[in-house]
């Protein structure tokens, strides 16, 4: 005989203020096989939780029903509860009176009292049929996989590396260092970004725990938690890095000169490549695209008719080493990990969507990155910032803020954040490069939250001059070798026009691409803009929804470095946390298969999305099917597959949801 | 229209997409109608016709299956199941005397709990204009 224990909780007033809790009491009192009723102002704080052990203890309960917010939230919370008390914890079953009744139906205390009722009605139901679950322990593979080389995953990798867990960093560019690599200096320091960059990346490349993966993407990710197997795919170097120096000659030489990725079209780079100076591994690869020998070869190939390309050959000519591999093909490994860190960064939301401020069609509009490679030393133009259509020196230069954030019409609505701190960090160097240049900053509000922030953007007012002018830009047009910007002042109330000589767009953040691939091939979740989700926005920032894959960065949403920095050690310390255990307890809520009911059609084994169905012979001789049940997720599939109801979800089982349909 | 009447919706709603629109709704206070009762499943490609049917037995108005996005689904397929099965399921309510805007399978994802209310508001309002079930 069930003695089923009914708390309900009043959420301060987030529940009580809508729902009537002593009628739902009442209720409660005369559901069948209920003995005790309660209520509780906090029920996940600490008394709130005492008083459920005591009052099992106490009344020799042996269910429990408790009428709080959703499951989502405080499932785990309230299991560690029962369990405290000598409960099993998977005889408790929540009902959802805050999520999906208060919450909805303010106002309406009827409707929102006899909604509660019915639902705690089902939870009884629901809890009456439940039974004890027992988790089995399972082994797990102490090797992490951290994908995206950026800052984030920089981070993350050298943490967990730190340790002394190994790692296995990929990155799908030819280099690791993500944006960050890019930057002049970062706000509001004015630290050189490569100078606190790359000692990290090096330390990437030399730790004894990390194997580097460049030029490498992940493809296929099979398993769970412990337990992944993942697929990477190696794309094609043409070099053999094991042989190359990385001494820069075939480089130097190449004669095929294309737009640089990495300078955002500004500089150009040759066929085979590293991306930036620092490259971290130092080692080239050869755009198998654009290379004239590649050209050549698929030429002769397809045998056809007119010019034939030059059959170039001069980097494996000047090779010392003779490290230029033409047979190297893409080749796919499958390895094993424990878990996941998912740290694939952003891009730069591309301006031309903007046609009235001509980015794409006028040179001297560029974008924010464009400006810090004009900035960088190491850049392009060595760190003269000049006009890209007739290199003179721009005098007149004007910001437009919120390119792609904080605008419905383009499908962005939120802010990219690190946008206002950018525009007044270039404000303020553009100054320091040349005293005469005067910066106009177009913007919607100065977002300057963050440590020293606020500070750094007044500065850039007061000390350097820069002129903020609150408002849109509505019109970008070329004239007399200047651009005119017209915009308006709202705090004026008047149109401006501004004869510049550069604009900078301050492009705002969009996930990086193939996000949306990404998160399918991890069983994760995507906002609405395709940023990652993570388990809980405020209290499990960095984890997901899937057990064993973590998020650091602004994959999860626009972040700046310091952001990015924290979440990577922050993944790691779950990571490390993770593989301090020898074995992990598995979920017991998994598929049951009654060999007695089994006829043996084995329709389960075929709808089963993970093999975790196989067929067995019994003891006298009949072929059934069979869970494994370390592999199997729990999805119930195999349940609504199966013909004669040999199938069962444990958690789930077909007598739990019917009792709830029953109760109606 | 019937006045007064209100029609009860039974939702099965899948724990990583539906369930968690429901929930988003709930935390960003997207007031709907206070006709759905929800129960939750892992996915919905477990739920079983037959729970579909029990439901209108017991004198459901309407039933809801709300799953994540075709190519979504955190069991990876189980959703396509679920999109065959009830596609095949729809012409044997309607055999069975039960109109077929009775039941709706419907697409939310996690992030939707706008899209969630409205999902139930349309429907409550649909079934309102409906009305009662006939008897069988």
């Amino acid at each position: 005989m069930a003695r089923i224990g009914v708390f309900i909780c009043h959420c301060g007033t987030n529940i009580a203020g809508t729902v009537d809790i002593a009628e739902v009491m009442a209720a409660a009192e005369k559901m069948p096989q209920v003995v005790f009723v309660d209520d509780n102002k906090y029920t996940c704080s600490e008394p709130g939780q005492a008083s459920i052990r005591d009052a099992i203890i106490a009344n020799r309960l042996n269910r429990v029903v408790i009428g709080s917010c959703s499951p989502r939230m405080h499932e785990m919370t309230f299991r560690r509860t029962v369990a405290a008390a000598g409960l099993n914890p998977y005889l408790l079953e929540i009902a959802n009176l805050r999520e999906h009744c208060s919450w909805v139906h303010s106002g309406d205390t009827v409707a929102a009292t006899a909604k509660a009722i019915e639902l705690v009605r089902m939870a009884v139901a629901k809890v009456s049929r439940a039974e004890a679950l027992f988790p089995k322990e399972i082994g797990l593979t102490k090797r992490a996989l951290v994908v995206g080389g950026g800052v984030a995953g920089i981070q993350a990798a050298l943490d967990i590396a730190d340790a002394g867990y190994e790692v296995v960093l990929v990155e799908r560019e030819p280099s690791i260092g993500g944006h960050m690599a890019q930057l002049d200096k970062t706000f509001p320091t004015l630290d050189c970004s490569a100078c606190i960059l790359t000692p990290k990346m090096v330390d990437v490349a030399q730790h004894p725990k990390i194997t580097l993966l460049t030029y490498a993407e992940v493809q296929k990710v099979n398993g769970f938690v412990g337990n992944f197997e993942v697929e990477i795919l190696h794309k094609a170097k043409k070099v053999d890095h094991s042989k190359c120096t990385g001494c820069g000659t075939c480089w130097q030489k190449c004669p095929e000169k294309l737009p640089s990725e990495f300078d955002h079209g500004l500089g150009q780079r040759t066929a085979i490549y590293i991306p930036f100076a620092q490259a971290v591994p130092p080692k080239p690869v050869i755009d198998t695209e654009h290379c004239r020998y590649m050209k050549y070869l698929e030429f002769m190939e397809q045998g056809k008719e007119g010019k034939k390309p030059p059959q170039c050959l001069i980097c494996e000519k000047l090779c010392p080493t003779g490290a230029i591999d033409w047979e190297q093909q893409d080749q796919v490994s499958t390895e094993q990990f424990g878990a996941i860190v998912v740290a694939t960064g952003y891009q730069a939301f591309d301006a031309a969507v903007y046609g009235e401020y001509g980015a794409g069609r006028y040179p001297d509009v560029i974008s924010g990155l464009q400006l810090e490679r004009l900035m960088n030393a190491s850049g392009p133009t060595s760190g003269e910032v000049i006009r890209p259509s007739d290199g003179s020196h721009p005098q007149t230069v004007v910001f437009v803020s919120c390119v792609g954030s904080r605008d419905d019409q383009k499908g962005r609505s939120y802010c990219s954040k690190v946008c206002c701190m950018y525009m007044a960090k270039h404000a303020i160097m553009l100054k320091e490069h040349d005293p005469e240049i005067q910066s106009y900053i177009f913007y919607i509000d100065i977002r300057a939250g963050g440590k020293d922030y606020e500070e750094f953007a007044q500065r850039a007012q007061e000390e350097y001059g820069a002129l903020y002018l609150r408002g849109r830009v509505s019109k970008i047009y070329p004239q007399n070798g200047k651009l005119i910007v017209c915009g308006e002042d709202s705090l004026i109330g008047r149109p401006v026009e501004i004869a510049a000589d550069l604009v900078v767009l301050a492009t705002g953040m969009i996930p990086s691409a193939g996000a949306a691939e990404m998160a399918r091939r991890l069983n994760i979740s995507c906002d609405s803009n395709n940023f990652f989700i993570e388990a809980h926005p405020k209290l499990r920032p960095v984890e997901t929804l899937t057990d064993g894959v973590f998020l650091a960065g602004s994959c999860i949403g626009p972040r700046d470095i310091p952001e990015c920095v924290a979440q990577g050690s922050a993944a790691a310390a779950k990571v490390a946390a993770l593989f301090s255990h020898d074995t992990l307890t598995s979920d017991p809520m998994t598929a049951t298969i009654d060999a007695m009911r089994c006829i043996g059609c084995l329709l389960c084994v075929e709808a089963c999305p993970f093999n975790a169905i196989d067929s067995l012979v019994t003891s006298d001789g009949r072929t059934v099917a069979g869970v494994i049940e370390s592999v199997c997720e729990g999805c119930g599939l195999c349940v609504s597959t199966c013909r004669p109801g040999a199938a069962n979800l444990r958690g789930f089982t077909q007598q739990q949801l019917l009792a709830e349909v029953m109760v109606l | 229209m019937i006045e007064g009447y209100q029609p009860k919706i039974i939702g099965f709603l899948c724990n990583w997409c539906g369930y968690a629109g429901a929930d988003l709704a709930g935390t960003s206070r997207i007031t709907y109608p206070a006709n759905i009762r929800v129960i939750r499943v892992p996915c919905s490609g477990r739920v079983d016709p037959l729970l579909v049917l029990k439901s209108f037995q017991r004198g459901a108005d309407g039933v809801l299956i709300a799953g994540c996005h075709p190519g979504e689904c955190h069991y990876v397929e189980g959703n396509y199941y679920t999109r065959r099965r009830f596609a095949l399921f729809h012409p044997f309510l309607e055999y069975l005397g039960i109109e077929k805007e009775r039941f709706r399978v419907e697409w939310v994802s996690a992030s939707e709990g706008k899209k969630f209310s409205k999902l139930v508001s349309s429907f409550t309002e649909e079934l309102a204009k409906l009305g009662p079930r006939r008897e069988a």
